[in-house]
């Protein structure tokens, strides 16, 4: 009888400090390390020279002006080769005239991709799927989007993400469904019956003692 | 984006770095603030002008040679 031998991915977890790696890219060999002190958007795509892997890679060097104004920085993956990044980032300016203006990494070895879950066999056995990684300053995975190949990701709710964790941490709040910067943010709810009491006397936007809303 | 040229010359980016370790700038934070280069950029080109016999370092600390 043929034995099935299931191979278990490890994905990191919210929270968890992001695995360091060192990987060659096309701004010469880079380690995660290399990004402590600033955030980081580690994405993946499938593959080079793709429709939608093109349209993605454009929309994020188009946000990349409103990224850095917040502190963040892009970090491209696949597995494909560096002659096939450089040659792809070239193709895209020439026929479109967006410069690509971020690191990707030649993933070849899928070293980088295993140590973030970024390939599932469910899609693909050889290509990362849509993968989106945003890791804060002291190097800690903050936020994961996973997208299917068929399917673009959303550079506006990349960057409400990215307002909304850093409005989190600026301001010890939460960020509502939907919430973009200059709206109401979410008071913690209070931990003892007490604070419950003076919670409503606050001043606070509040539809319950556990649901107030405070402009910042 | 090389700080260090195949023949062993430091880059234009390199020799920014150069001049701001000249100037007393020693911590990769310092030197990405002196020069307008992102931090990523700057310990990764570090190492390749230390790797270059440019720049020694001691305790996270980086000084001409």
């Amino acid at each position: 009888m043929e034995e099935q031998v299931e191979q278990v991915v490890s994905m990191p977890k919210l929270g968890e400090k992001a695995p360091d790696f060192e990987a060659p890219t096309t701004f010469g060999v880079l380690k995660l390390s290399d990004f402590k002190g600033s955030w980081v958007i580690l994405f993946s795509h499938p593959a080079d020279f793709t429709p939608v892997c093109t349209t993605e890679f454009m929309a994020f060097a188009q946000i990349q002006p409103e990224l850095k104004k917040r502190g963040v920085e892009l970090l491209g993956l696949s597995v494909d080769s560096i002659t096939s990044h450089i040659a792809w980032a070239r193709n895209i300016e020439e026929k479109t005239g967006v410069k690509i203006n971020f690191p990707i990494i030649a993933d070849l070895n899928k070293e980088v991709s295993a140590k973030f879950g970024m390939v599932h066999p469910g899609q693909s056995k050889t290509e990362t799927v849509r993968c989106v990684f945003v890791i804060d300053p002291n190097q800690v995975i903050r936020l994961i989007l996973y997208y299917p190949l068929t399917t673009g990701r959303n550079m506006d709710e990349i960057i409400r993400v990215v307002d909304a964790l850093q409005m989190a941490d600026a301001n010890k709040v939460a960020t509502p469904a939907n919430w973009r910067p200059g709206d109401l943010v979410i008071v913690p709810p209070p931990q003892t019956q007490e604070a419950a009491v003076e919670r409503m006397k606050q001043g606070y936007e509040c539809v319950d003692w556990y649901l107030c809303r405070k402009k910042v | 984006m090389p700080c260090v040229s195949p023949d062993g010359k430091p880059t234009e980016s390199g020799v920014k770095m150069l001049g701001a370790l000249k100037v007393g700038k020693s911590s990769p934070e310092d030197i990405a603030a002196a020069t307008g280069m992102p931090l990523f950029r700057v310990r990764r080109g570090i190492r390749e002008l230390a790797a270059a016999g440019y720049v020694t370092e001691n305790g996270g600390a980086y000084a001409m040679i």
